[in-house]
């Protein structure tokens, strides 16, 4: 197990090192970075000062290695557009996503588990179609307007809970549960289908032959077997709706990182949009880490790969 | 001797778009203490549904009627769902055909060996584990103690069954289940599961179901012999009456399919059985065997043959109107 462990994050390590080439590649080849932050009305000597200050003139190398080495110690420089630093930009904003993505997560994991598990062993009955329809409204239905509508029931019709901003706990449960629903659907059916065909599996048949409760059968012999995609798929939703949630952002006026992102895309803030770029995917790969690691526990063929 | 299982008239139907599918289409069976029964019949005969359904493990769509299935005193079709699962598991267990799956792959084989004595027995984690032990050595799986940490991926087939028959051997069931149990397996591994499962059965004197396809099995390890054509029992003998006075054409086609060495000669023809199971939807007219069989006359096509004792004994039956007849002959 521990030198699974120590292999995953040798591949994680190195994802993460071809991240940060291709993230510092982007910006650099999109243009001269020192002709769009002079901007149009500048001269030649001021775009040569801006070169010079912003270390542009250096080879590409150096400079990759000097953006990295600042960036290991959490330092992405300073914001062009907004007059702070990346990093403490990125330190307000980054809480506000990751408990958004958090309790989203969980709320869909909460309910879309258990109805997987109820549909599956109620297949073919009301209970698994009701279940089904959830889900396709689920996938079916924008998650701005589904937003917008939990907005006009719960905060203006209803008051019970703020329309926008990110100040109390109260703040984020329409937000949650906007994201969760849209979440919700693919974990839901996964579990339903890993389910069905654990459930027709052999050694289900040996558990039942050895008389054991139905819910020992389901619970511990069925389910362990039929959540290991779930496991993985959680994790890449949970990074999609890191860095993915600027819809939901901006319907609540939440100020995450999704927005943070978007502001810094047009505006040209270039170190911003690179260290967003990059603790995005860094979270990514310790995700899909923790992924491994989960099902490695949970399914012992795992960890000899 | 007494009957450990008593089945009669045990009928299983599935519904499919085309009909029920009537599986098995009134079976009786009895098994005594410590015997060894085998059921021998080709694909489809039913003989997998009837040992799924005397364990209850068939799908809630299939139908599961009879006169009577009664396991030691009890009446196994009204038994609660908490005393049939007391029963199964405890007092009969099986044994499956597929070593390589019938196994979870997330548990280690300790836990999957002790979970059933755990809840019946209400014994202790480290009396189970004992018992385990012993159960593997007894199986002929070496270093018993460091498999009960190993997963089953980490085994091979032949491994594994033995790991199955441990098993099914944990709370010292009275009736075993054994579904052609040898079918997945290599030759050489065969004969060795085989002569276990033989040996493991006087040794504790377990009831055995053995159902196989296979007559070289069955001319080795069984006491008596029910052999199936399309969902019922065609004929039941000893195994040494059925194999040296076999009456079902069926029982005597399955015997001339098999080479015997010194009389078969090389290179010559061996016999099959022509023609296909009839199909088991709806009802069957006549004798199911009719279209496959040599000596049909034209009563067969329209009469249902029952199953008739063969020389007025009890030990020997047999559902053939032309055996039967032929056998009054011979006892007048």
């Amino acid at each position: 197990m521990l030198v699974f462990i120590f292999r995953r994050l040798l591949v994680a390590l190195s994802v993460a090192i071809t991240v940060s080439i291709v993230s510092f590649m982007l910006l650099h080849l999109s243009g001269d970075l020192a002709i769009s932050i002079a901007g149009p009305e500048s001269t030649a000597e001021q775009v040569e000062q801006i070169r010079i200050d912003f270390g542009l003139d250096k080879p590409m190398v150096y400079q990759y290695f000097d953006w990295l080495w600042s960036a290991v110690q959490l330092d992405f420089g300073r914001s062009y557009y907004f007059q702070d630093t990346v990093m403490s930009l990125i330190s307000d904003r980054l809480p506000v996503t990751l408990t958004l993505g958090g309790l989203a997560l969980g709320l869909a994991t909460v309910i879309a588990i258990p109805l997987g598990v109820i549909a599956a062993i109620k297949q073919d009955t009301w209970i698994d179609r009701l279940a089904l329809t959830i889900a396709v409204i689920g996938q079916a239905m924008p998650s701005f307007w589904f937003g917008l509508t939990l907005i006009v029931v719960f905060a203006v019709n209803l008051h019970w809970l703020p329309a926008g901003g990110n100040e109390t706990w109260q703040h984020f449960v329409l937000p949650a549960i906007a994201l969760g629903y849209y979440a919700m659907p693919a974990m839901m059916r996964l579990t339903r289908t890993g389910m069905l065909e654990v459930l027709n599996s052999d050694y289900i048949r040996t558990a039942r032959s050895k008389g054991l409760n139905e819910s020992s059968v389901i619970f511990k012999h069925a389910l362990r077997n039929a959540v290991i995609p779930v496991v993985a798929l959680a994790a890449v939703e949970l990074g999609f709706m890191l860095g993915g949630s600027v819809v939901i952002e901006s319907v609540f006026s939440l100020k995450g990182l999704g927005q943070l992102a978007w502001d810094a895309i047009t505006r040209n803030d270039y170190p911003v949009v690179q260290a967003v770029v990059l603790i995005i995917a860094v979270f990514y790969i310790l995700l899909t880490f923790l992924a491994d690691v989960i099902n490695a526990m949970l399914d012992p063929r795992l960890r000899v790969r | 001797m007494k009957r450990i299982l008593d089945v009669k008239n045990l009928q299983v139907s599935l519904p499919t778009p085309n009909g029920d599918l009537r599986a098995v289409r009134g079976i009786d069976l009895h098994v005594n203490k410590g015997e060894m029964l085998c059921i021998v019949g080709e694909s489809g005969c039913g003989k997998s549904m009837t040992s799924m359904a005397l364990m209850g493990l068939l799908p809630k769509r299939a139908e599961v009627t009879a006169d009577a299935m009664q396991f030691d005193g009890m009446d196994l079709l009204s038994l609660s769902k908490k005393e049939r699962n007391q029963v199964r598991g405890m007092r009969m267990s099986m044994i499956f055909q597929e070593p390589m799956t019938s196994l979870n792959p997330s548990y280690t084989l300790g836990n999957q060996l002790c979970e059933g004595i755990i809840k019946h027995k209400k014994v202790s984690k480290d009396e189970a584990k004992k018992r385990a032990v012993y159960l593997l050595e007894c199986a002929g799986v070496p270093y018993p103690e460091k498999r009960l940490d190993q997963y089953p991926h980490q085994l091979s087939g032949g491994l594994r069954q033995r790991v199955m028959i441990a098993m099914a051997l944990m709370c010292e069931p009275d009736l075993i289940i054994a579904d052609e149990p040898t079918t997945a397996l290599d030759v050489t591994i065969q004969a060795q599961i085989l002569r276990l499962i033989r040996e493991l059965q006087q040794e504790f004197g377990t009831a055995v179901i053995f159902i196989t396809h296979d007559l070289g099995v069955v001319a080795r390890i069984a006491d008596r012999v029910a052999v199936m054509y399309a969902g019922q029992v065609v004929e039941t003998a000893s195994a040494q009456d059925l194999f040296s006075d076999p009456q079902h054409p069926y029982t005597k086609g399955l015997l001339n399919c098999i080479p015997v060495p010194g009389k078969t000669l090389p290179g010559s023809h061996l016999e099959s059985i022509p023609g296909v199971v009839p199909s088991l939807i709806g009802e069957l007219k006549g004798c199911a065997f009719e279209n496959r069989c040599s000596v049909s006359i034209g009563e067969c096509c329209y009469r249902s043959p029952s199953l008739e004792n063969h020389l007025g004994s009890e030990d020997h039956q047999v559902r053939c109107s032309i055996a039967t007849a032929s056998s009054f002959r011979e006892a007048v």
